[in-house]
This record gives C-alpha cells, sequence and structure tokens, in this order.
C-alpha cells in the first residue's frame, strides 16, 4: 500500500485538498497542466460576497506549500497513463517543457528582451507561483532568435527543451480537474464572435484584474473608451435545454459582484443585470443587498432574446422580454457580458460521468472525484469538498 | 540557563541586479563592522548549483547555526536556501531593494546595510526554538451531533482509522433528514422523490467498532486545549472523556412561527414545510395547497439570509400534494426559485405539471375565512394584485443554527463557538471554509452554514479532516492555519504579568484562560500564532522564541539614524507578512520606485506590534513609523480576525505617547493594502515620506 496520495489539478481545489493532506502529515504530489498554480481563481478580480482579492488566500497556501516538505508538485503536467489500482496507482505524467529550468531566478532579463508581442517569455503577475518564467513555445522563435539565451545569466533558457515524462506510484487519487466555461459562440443569437464589446464573464473578470494590475481604468475592447452602460445577461446558454440545462451556481454571484465592483469604482457606469431568478442562497443574499442599496444597479426580470448586431456601426441594442413590465423592449448598451456556465474539465482516463459529463463520486476504489469537476459549485463550496475529499483518500 | 554561543554567518548574493545597485563589499564590510568576527561569504548567483555548493562548504566550515541570506524574498527559493539545522533569515535585498530603488545610489546602499544590520541583530537576539509538544496527545475525535453532518463526520473519521465519540441529545440519530418523509432528487438524471436512506448511514454508524456512540447524551463542559480536551458528558451519569479535537454539528431549527403571524400562522390551516411534512405521513391533503417561500426570510425583519434548502423542499412538498391527491391544485409563491446545480431539472419536472401553478410574487395578506385560506399576493406575473383561495397554506420557513453555548466550553471568552453573522458558526474566509477561532474545534452542517443535505454530507467530512490535522499537528508541536508548520509558541514571563487581561481579552483565539484574580492561563496548542498578545502586553512579558519584543527593538534600534542636518529621513515599515509584503514584493518584480529612506520590518499581524517598538523607534530618531496591514471592518482580510481592527484601536493610544514625546501626530500612521495592490502600497509609502519631509525631522535625532 502507496501512502503517497495523487492530487490532478493545480486550482483552488487541488491546492487545497493537497495543503490539507500535507498539514495532516501525509505525502502528497500535485501536479497542474498550466505553468503555475492557481487555476481559474489565479486570474480572478475578486471573490464575492466579501470582494477580496483570491491572490490572499492563494498566497497563504502557497507558503502551505513552501513550508511544507511533504508536498511536491509538477506544473505544465499532465496525467498520460493511469495503471494499477487501489493503494498501488502507477502513474504517467508527462511535462511540458516551460524551455526555462529551474535555475530561473525570475530576474525577468529574458522577457525584457524577447521581442515578441505579445512577449513569449513571461511570468503571470508578481504573486505567480511558482516564481519562474516561462517562455509560450507557440509565441518564441526559438534559436532562430536566441536573444533571450544571450541574457540569461543563469544557464536558465533551454529552447530545445522536450517533453518529458516522469513515473511516480501512489496509493490514491484525488481529481480536482475543475471547469471551463462554455463557449459564448455556440450562442449564435449574442454575436459574441462579431461583436468585441460583448464578452463573457470570465473575460470581464480578467479586464477588471487587469485594471489593479496595471493600475488603470476600465476599458471596453473595442474603442479603448470607458463605457457608459453595461449588461449582463444571467443564464447565457445555461437553464435552457439546447445547451446547457442546469445552472451553474456560481453566475448569478460572479455578475452582481460584477456590477457592484463597478458601481463602487466607476459611479459613472451604469449597470442592469437581466435574469430568470436571482440565485445567491445562504449568507450571500447580503450581496444582492448591497448591490441593490447602490442604487446604481437596475434587476430586469427577463430574458434576452437576441443582441442586434449592426454593421458598421457601434452599440449593441438588447432585445430584452421584461417579465414583469410585460412585453418587449429594446436598450442600447455599450457592452455586454455574457453570465457563461460551467462544463467539466476531464483527465485522459476513462472515468464515471453524468449525464452532462460532470464526474461521479463513484469511481474506482482509491479515485476520489472533488469540487468542480463533480458538480458546478463555487469557491468557498469547491474548497470545502476538497477538505472533505482529503479525508475520503485517508479511508484505510 | 545560558544559550550556547551562536555561530552566525552571511551570505551575500550579487546577482540579479543586487551587485549591479549596491557595492557588495562595503556591504560586508557594515555588516562585519556591525557584528565583529562574522563569516561572510559573497557569490554571483547564490541559488544556482555552484552557488548553494559553495554555501553548503561554507556553513560547513564555519560550524554556521544562524546564517543571514542577503538575496531575494524569502517567498522565494525557499527549497534551495533552508539549510537542515540552520536558522536562515533571508534579507530581501532583491524585490524589496535593488529592483525598486535607484541602483548605486549612497541611499540605496545604504537602505540594504541597514536592512543587513537589522537582520543580524534579530539573528543575534533570537532563542532557541523549541516546540511545544505536550506529552500525551489524545488523537480520538468528538462529533457534537447526531444529525446528517454529525454522522458522516463520524463515519469518514473512524474509516480513516480514528477513534470517535459521537454525543446525540436525543434517542434516535438521524437528525433533521431522519425525520423526513421522503428526499428531493440528487445529482443529474434523477427525477423523482427517493426513499430516506439515512437509516443506512446510522446503521453504519452504530455498528462501527471506532464510533463510540452516546445517545440521550448532553455534554457538561469541554475543557483543555487541542489534543487534550476533558469532555464532561451527561447519560444516566456523568462520564469523563478525552478527545484530542471536536466536529460540532448540532444542526438547526425552523424559525420562530410565533413571529409568522402576518402569514397567518396560528391558523389551523397554515402549517410550515416541517409540519406539513409530518402531516402528510397520516393526514388526508386538501385540494388546493398554497405554498409561501421564504416565508420570514430574506426578510429584514425575520431573517435575513436565504436558507438554501427551502425552494427544493417546497417543490418536494408540492409533489407529495400531487401523488396524495392526483385532484389537488397547488399554488407556489416565490421571490426567486433557487435551485441550483442539478436541482434545476427537478424544477423543470415540477414545473411540467399542470396542476402546479407558480408565481413570483409578495405576499399581501394571508386570512383564514369561510373554511379557506385567503391570500392576497401583489405584483405577480398574473396580475399586480390576485386573491388565491386555498384549502391550506405551507410556509417554507428558513433555518435557525442552534446554539453552540450547550458545548460548555471552559473558555474565557465564552461557551459557545464566536458568530459570524446571523448566529451562525461560520468562517469569514471564502477560501478557508474551516477558519475557527477555537483552535481543535470545527463546525459543520447547518449550525455553520444553511445548505441542503448533500452539502451537510461534504462538509461533515471535511471538518472531520480538520479536526484529524489539528490532532496531527499538535502531536509535531505546530500550529495549524494559516501559520501551519510554525513551531514556536507564545512564552510568558509570568513575575512581571499584572494581570491587566488585555492578553486574555484581545487574543482572536480564545488562547488564555484566566484564574480568579485575572492572570493567564496559556493554552499553547489552541494558539495561532499570530503575536496579538505580544503587541496588547504594556508590560512586554509575552514573545516567542523567534519573535519577541528584544528581537524587534533590537532591529529597529540596529539602523544607523544620519543627523538632522543629513535631510535623509528615515521611516520604519511595519509591514504585515500576510498580504502586504507580497504586495511590496510585486512592486519590486514591476520594477516600482521606493523611497530609499525606508526601513521594513515584517510582522505577524499588525495586532503583534507592541507600544514600545514605536517608542522606540521614534526614540532612536526615525521621523515616522508607517504601519502596513490587511483590511480592517466587516469584510476584513486580517488572517487573525481583528489583527488590524486592534491596530486602529491602539493607534488613539499611540497618540497620547507621541504627546507625551511632544511629537506630531503624523509620525504615526497606519494604513491599509490589499495584497494585489502594489501599486498603492509604493504611493501609501511615498506620499508618506514626502509628508514627514515636509513636516522636517524628529527632534530625537540629535539626542
Amino acid at each position: 500500500m502507496n501512502s503517497t496520495t495523487l492530487v490532478i489539478g493545480g486550482g483552488i481545489s487541488g491546492i487545497t485538498a493537497a495543503a490539507e493532506l500535507a498539514d495532516a502529515g501525509r505525502q502528497v504530489v500535485l501536479i497542474e497542466k498550466e505553468p503555475y498554480l492557481g487555476g481559474h481563481v489565479a486570474g480572478f478580480h475578486n471573490y464575492f460576497p466579501k470582494l477580496c482579492p483570491p491572490s490572499c488566500g492563494l498566497e497563504i497556501n502557497y507558503q502551505r506549500i513552501r513550508s511544507n516538505p511533504r508536498i511536491s508538485y509538477y506544473t505544465g503536467a499532465r496525467v498520460t497513463a493511469i495503471e494499477g489500482g487501489y493503494g498501488h496507482y502507477e502513474v504517467t505524467i508527462t511535462l511540458e517543457p516551460r524551455l526555462i529550468n529551474n535555475r530561473c531566478t525570475s530576474c525577468g532579463k529574458c522577457a525584457g528582451v524577447c521581442p515578441e508581442e505579445p512577449k513569449a517569455a513571461y511570468i503571470p503577475g508578481g504573486l505567480a507561483f511558482p516564481m519562474k518564467y516561462t517562455i509560450q513555445a507557440d509565441l518564441c522563435k526559438k534559436e532562430a532568435c536566441g536573444k533571450c539565451l544571450e541574457v540569461c545569466p543563469y544557464d536558465a533558457i533551454q529552447l530545445d527543451a522536450c517533453a518529458a515524462t516522469v513515473e511516480i506510484e501512489v496509493g490514491k487519487i484525488i481529481i480536482a480537474t475543475g471547469w471551463s466555461l462554455y463557449d459564448a459562440g455556440r450562442l449564435e443569437h449574442y454575436h459574441y464572435q462579431q461583436e468585441q464589446d460583448v464578452v463573457t464573464n470570465l473575460e470581464f473578470e480578467h479586464l477588471l484584474a487587469a485594471t489593479t494590475r496595471e493600475n488603470r481604468q476600465l476599458t471596453r475592447p473595442s474603442d479603448g473608451k470607458v463605457p457608459a452602460r453595461i449588461a449582463f445577461i444571467q443564464c447565457a446558454g445555461s437553464r435552457d435545454v439546447n445547451h446547457l440545462p442546469y445552472c451553474s451556481a456560481v453566475c448569478c454571484g460572479v455578475s452582481i459582484k460584477h456590477a457592484l465592483t463597478l458601481a463602487e469604482a466607476y459611479p459613472d457606469i451604469a449597470t442592469e443585470i437581466f435574469y430568470i431568478d436571482i440565485r445567491l442562497p445562504g449568507r450571500n443574499e447580503k450581496l444582492l443587498e448591497r448591490a441593490k442599496a447602490t442604487g446604481r444597479i437596475k434587476f430586469t426580470k427577463g430574458k434576452v432574446g437576441r443582441i442586434i448586431h449592426h454593421n458598421n456601426r457601434s452599440g449593441l441594442t438588447l432585445e430584452v422580454e421584461d417579465v414583469m413590465a410585460g412585453g418587449k423592449r429594446y436598450d442600447a448598451f455599450d457592452m455586454v457580458v455574457l453570465a457563461m456556465g460551467m462544463t467539466p474539465n476531464h483527465i485522459d482516463k476513462d472515468l464515471a460521468v453524468n449525464m452532462y459529463g460532470f464526474y461521479l463520486e463513484g469511481q474506482p476504489s482509491g479515485i476520489i472525484t472533488a469540487s468542480s469537476c463533480k458538480r458546478p459549485m463555487d469557491v468557498s463550496s469547491s474548497v470545502k469538498d476538497a477538505t472533505a475529499a482529503a479525508l475520503k483518500t485517508m479511508r484505510r | 540557563m545560558m544559550a550556547e554561543k551562536k555561530h552566525m554567518a552571511l551570505a551575500l548574493c550579487s546577482g540579479c541586479g543586487i551587485g549591479a545597485a549596491l557595492d557588495t563589499d562595503k556591504l560586508t564590510a557594515a555588516a562585519t563592522g556591525f557584528a565583529g568576527n562574522l563569516p561572510c561569504m559573497q557569490h554571483e548567483a547564490l541559488c544556482s548549483e555552484s552557488g548553494l555548493d559553495v554555501l553548503h562548504r561554507f556553513t560547513k566550515e564555519h560550524e554556521v547555526d544562524h546564517l543571514a541570506i542577503a538575496a531575494c524574498s524569502p517567498r522565494v527559493k525557499s527549497e534551495e536556501f533552508s539549510l537542515t539545522g540552520i536558522y536562515v533569515e533571508r534579507i530581501n535585498l532583491r524585490e524589496q531593494v535593488a529592483w525598486v530603488m535607484e541602483p548605486g545610489e549612497e541611499d540605496t546602499q545604504m537602505c540594504a546595510e541597514d536592512q543587513t544590520r537589522m537582520a543580524l541583530a534579530r539573528l543575534h537576539s533570537i532563542s532557541e526554538i523549541r516546540p511545544y509538544v505536550p506529552d500525551h496527545v489524545n488523537r480520538d475525535i468528538l462529533v457534537v451531533g447526531g444529525g446528517i453532518a454529525g454522522l458522516t463526520a463520524a463515519r469518514e473519521g473512524a474509516e480513516a482509522g480514528y477513534t470517535i465519540h459521537l454525543v446525540e441529545k436525543r434517542k434516535i440519530p438521524g437528525g433533521y433528514a431522519g425525520r423526513l418523509y421522503k428526499l428531493s432528487p440528487e445529482g443529474a438524471g434523477r427525477n423523482t422523490l427517493s426513499e430516506p436512506d439515512i437509516q443506512e448511514l446510522v446503521r453504519e454508524v452504530q455498528e462501527n467498532p471506532n464510533i463510540n456512540l452516546h445517545l440521550e447524551t448532553t455534554i457538561q463542559s469541554i475543557s483543555g486545549e487541542p489534543g487534550n480536551f476533558t469532555v464532561r458528558l451527561q447519560h444516566e451519569k456523568e462520564q469523563t472523556i478525552g478527545v484530542g479535537a471536536v466536529v460540532v454539528s448540532t444542526g438547526w431549527k425552523p424559525y420562530d412561527t410565533n413571529r409568522l403571524g402576518h402569514l397567518g400562522y396560528g391558523a389551523s390551516r397554515v402549517k410550515t414545510l416541517e409540519e406539513f411534512e409530518q402531516y402528510v405521513r397520516t393526514d388526508a391533503v386538501p385540494g388546493r395547497v398554497l405554498f409561501i417561500l421564504c416565508a420570514g426570510s430574506r426578510d429584514k425583519e425575520h431573517l435575513p439570509y436565504c436558507s438554501s434548502y427551502c425552494c427544493s423542499a417546497s417543490l418536494k412538498q408540492a409533489l407529495y400534494v400531487r401523488e396524495k391527491n392526483p385532484d389537488a391544485e397547488v399554488y407556489i409563491v416565490y421571490r426567486d426559485i433557487r435551485t441550483v446545480g442539478f436541482q434545476e431539472e427537478f424544477y423543470k419536472m415540477v414545473q411540467a405539471d399542470d396542476a402546479i401553478l407558480m408565481t413570483k410574487g409578495s405576499v399581501e395578506s394571508v386570512r383564514e375565512e369561510h373554511g379557506e385560506v385567503r391570500v392576497v399576493v401583489k405584483d405577480s406575473l398574473i396580475a399586480n394584485e390576485v386573491t388565491i383561495a386555498a384549502d391550506m397554506v405551507v410556509l417554507a420557513t428558513g433555518m435557525v443554527p442552534n446554539s453552540t453555548i450547550d458545548l460548555q466550553l471552559q473558555y474565557r471568552q465564552g461557551s459557545g463557538l464566536p458568530e459570524i453573522e446571523y448566529d451562525f458558526s461560520d468562517s469569514h474566509f471564502i477560501c478557508f471554509p474551516y477558519e475557527t477561532r477555537r483552535t481543535g474545534i470545527y463546525a459543520a452542517g447547518t449550525v455553520r452554514a444553511p445548505m441542503d443535505i448533500e452539502q451537510s454530507r461534504e462538509d461533515g467530512a471535511g471538518a472531520m479532516m480538520k479536526a484529524i490535522q489539528s490532532v496531527e499537528s499538535v502531536k509535531r508541536g505546530e500550529a495549524v492555519h494559516p501559520r501551519s508548520g510554525d513551531m514556536t509558541f507564545p512564552e510568558l514571563f509570568m513575575e512581571r504579568c499584572t494581570d491587566c487581561k488585555r492578553c486574555t481579552e484581545e487574543c482572536p483565539f480564545g488562547m488564555y484562560d484566566e484564574n480568579e484574580k485575572g492572570t493567564p492561563l496559556p493554552n499553547p496548542a489552541r494558539c495561532r500564532r499570530c503575536g496579538i498578545c505580544v503587541g496588547s502586553c504594556p508590560e512586554r512579558v509575552i514573545g516567542f522564541a523567534d519573535y519577541d519584543i528584544n528581537s524587534i527593538s533590537a532591529m529597529i534600534k540596529a539602523v544607523d539614524v544620519p543627523d538632522e542636518f543629513e535631510e535623509k529621513p528615515r521611516i520604519l515599515l511595519f509591514i504585515c507578512e500576510n498580504d502586504a509584503y507580497p504586495a511590496l514584493d510585486a512592486a519590486g518584480v514591476s520594477r516600482l520606485r521606493i523611497s530609499p529612506f525606508v526601513r521594513v520590518i515584517p510582522v505577524r499581524c499588525l495586532g503583534s506590534i507592541n507600544k514600545v517598538w514605536i517608542s522606540d523607534a521614534l526614540a532612536h530618531g526615525y521621523d515616522g513609523v508607517l504601519q502596513i496591514g490587511c483590511k480592517p471592518g466587516d469584510d476584513y482580510q486580517c488572517h487573525f480576525i481583528h489583527g488590524s481592527e486592534l491596530t486602529k484601536k491602539r493607534g488613539e493610544n499611540l497618540q497620547e505617547t507621541l504627546e507625551t514625546m511632544m511629537l506630531e501626530p503624523e509620525r504615526i500612521r497606519t494604513q491599509f493594502v490589499e495584497i494585489t495592490e502594489h501599486h498603492a502600497i509604493v504611493s501609501i509609502i511615498n506620499a508618506y515620506v514626502e509628508e514627514l519631509e515636509a513636516i522636517g525631522p524628529n527632534p530625537f535625532k540629535s539626542m
């Protein structure tokens, strides 16, 4: 019986499961497919209902990983094979080359000379973990350029690095692969592909995060102007038999958070939220009260039938079915945020899923599924479930 | 007892721009000038293979046990620079000096030299870390409350090999879920109501040899600390057990119906969800049943929050009505239907039944007359105002958490768990839902937050995980979150204690009990190592091995303060390690510019700053003291609950200190930032330096 646990997925759930286990005295290997830990939340501007920055909790968790010798982690890593069974899983991990090795000190010289735009050599901000640069292979001209090779004083650049594989044996596996946003391009009536100022909730989150990181104003993508009116379309592709029949549990909270963040930081921006039901269970009701109290966020119960796409003209007109007032109305906005739902991420192994592709609880013995790859849920619920999953791996 | 003489040394890295910004030889000379016979080494890339090789040989050769590494931030290269058997102090010359100050300038050099002296002074004055490990650590775990969360917690803990004591005040375990007629569907693709399965869980718990089930039992008292709690139980006679940690899953009760007269409660035809759940088992269901959702919920006059379970419970009961009386009609008046996740399917299924009419609306009045109940609904989807007649009305009442006072904690700060809002013993932190202010005691299920059965099960398991972790951490002598792994703990020099009670009152975690005189009685395993007691103590008798009054004072005094004619002000910056320090590092990564007049001391929490450090700084000639920490207030981000809040409060007392020293009030400043606000932290620091330059030098400089 191998006593090490493998955690697949280095987002907030996987990080939590790994740190909780290691703090309880267990050996853990954590793997993440991206070059950095943190998953979705590392790119978020803030959490609801407190409107606090996710980096704050991530930093504590990174500190737990740094100081706990029982955790090892791989980034840029994917599971390519799982063999064996309960107590002795043999796992093959493929490591994508980050083209920069562990000698990197994060001095930033490579990014300084990188001629590409966006830069091939990058680090996603000053709170990234691990604090090491990565070269994006698809943006880099490799030896044809080689400028970074010349300036790196630490022999850290390896432009010819190839994928490597690592084989490890573990006793149990936690799957915390998280979620991806539903494809907004499939909602043709909202012209996401054609209209630059129609963005997803995740893109809007990243826009807000950039304002703090770069110390600048929020601007809309098409012309770089500060938008005056922003619409939020709830259940965009959710609770919809043609797309995602289920409710993704977080999108109401996310849009209200966005509108509230705007109301507090940009008093001149007017926002309107179009919803079917406002779903903010538990104590999060307070967020709704706080949003309403600003007096600057309009809530309209109704579906947005379509966004009217004008050729050669800016501005977005929404066709709204206003349920309470009765009938249709047309309204113009400068920017539209689509509250898109969650779909589950998978690993390269057939595991039991439900009708929507989310992982079921019941899996081969010793494989535990956790958090949002199991069911749409918010951060707090994900952390809670990841902690519960950690205990399930300790079953004898 | 005299500690053996320390073998200190300094390792200096000149890589990453440090060598270009500073004269490293001069820096080494300043260090030896300060610490005397100090072995020093330099390398152009200390974290490289060759650098580490040289470092390892250097520390071995000089038998180093206390090492200052002047290089990058302690937040990076931590694996490379953790050296077995050596206490390492990292001097952040990269992110917080070389990357943020003008290279080659005299002021930059002075800053680096001061920061180095400060680190050496600290290394010199700290004591050896000897962890607090009790002689005997009890690994058994107490679960209070045998509902769904408690039963799951008990089973999962027992499966992991721990002995569990499950205490339930009733005769039959199962809690609220055990009294249900049927269950709502859980998961995708399941659209039928199911028979309650909780009895299976109860049987598993009853049959598990690792679980001691104490039914019809109450708690007389819980005293002690993680790893060593003593619990007095009362069944027929009193019994005392020892446990290492506690899961509290005491559940909820429905909202007080006496306060729902405005919704018709009191009339015979008006029932609550709980009452109707039992009613359908035995009584005939009438032809017209109306459900009022959010009855006393999402309402400032009653429960301001949403109880999460009532929408789906009401939909379930609507199906009871249809099942028991196929001719019946059902009306549901809601504000929002909150069937999140896969419950949406269940909602769609109920919606598809033509005999179940749902409308958004607000209930104006409920009156029983002529053998029926007339409900006036406003702002509905049907009309502005409509009266619906029904034979029975069901009020979907919300959840009220049971009080945790019955835990009878023998803690100076009270016998229950601290509540954060609406009487829920929840965590304040989104990323740490099991954060607790009573270390080793974790709330689970509906006593923590409104939740349904599925969530309660997950919550029970999660809280049990934290309980197990807490016991295992005590065994290793380590703190739990957020300073997990920290092996220091507060030690008190009792001879000088005046029983002023500040530490016992201000500790956010109730670490200190008190005897009748008010003398603090520490329970170190409850401690979370924030140091707020260090900051609270006017007699300065509390300290950690590597974080005490003397070590920080020594750092403050290690700075060379130029005289008033040099026009080089000195600002002491106390910076919270948790959020502000990483933000300052991020400013370095972005190469923002910070005034070289600032000298940085990281603190465990703003609340750990003792007043004496501030007067030391002002007496030593610093021109001002700036404290930067996490945000206080309702949505506080302080990891130690009220550290930042206390700092604000203590600020008032500090103003008195300034007055007695005849100094301007501006010489002390407290500011708050978020971890992502690296631009803001730079502006705060630079603006404060400018402000002090305008005020002029501290008159104590010349003394």
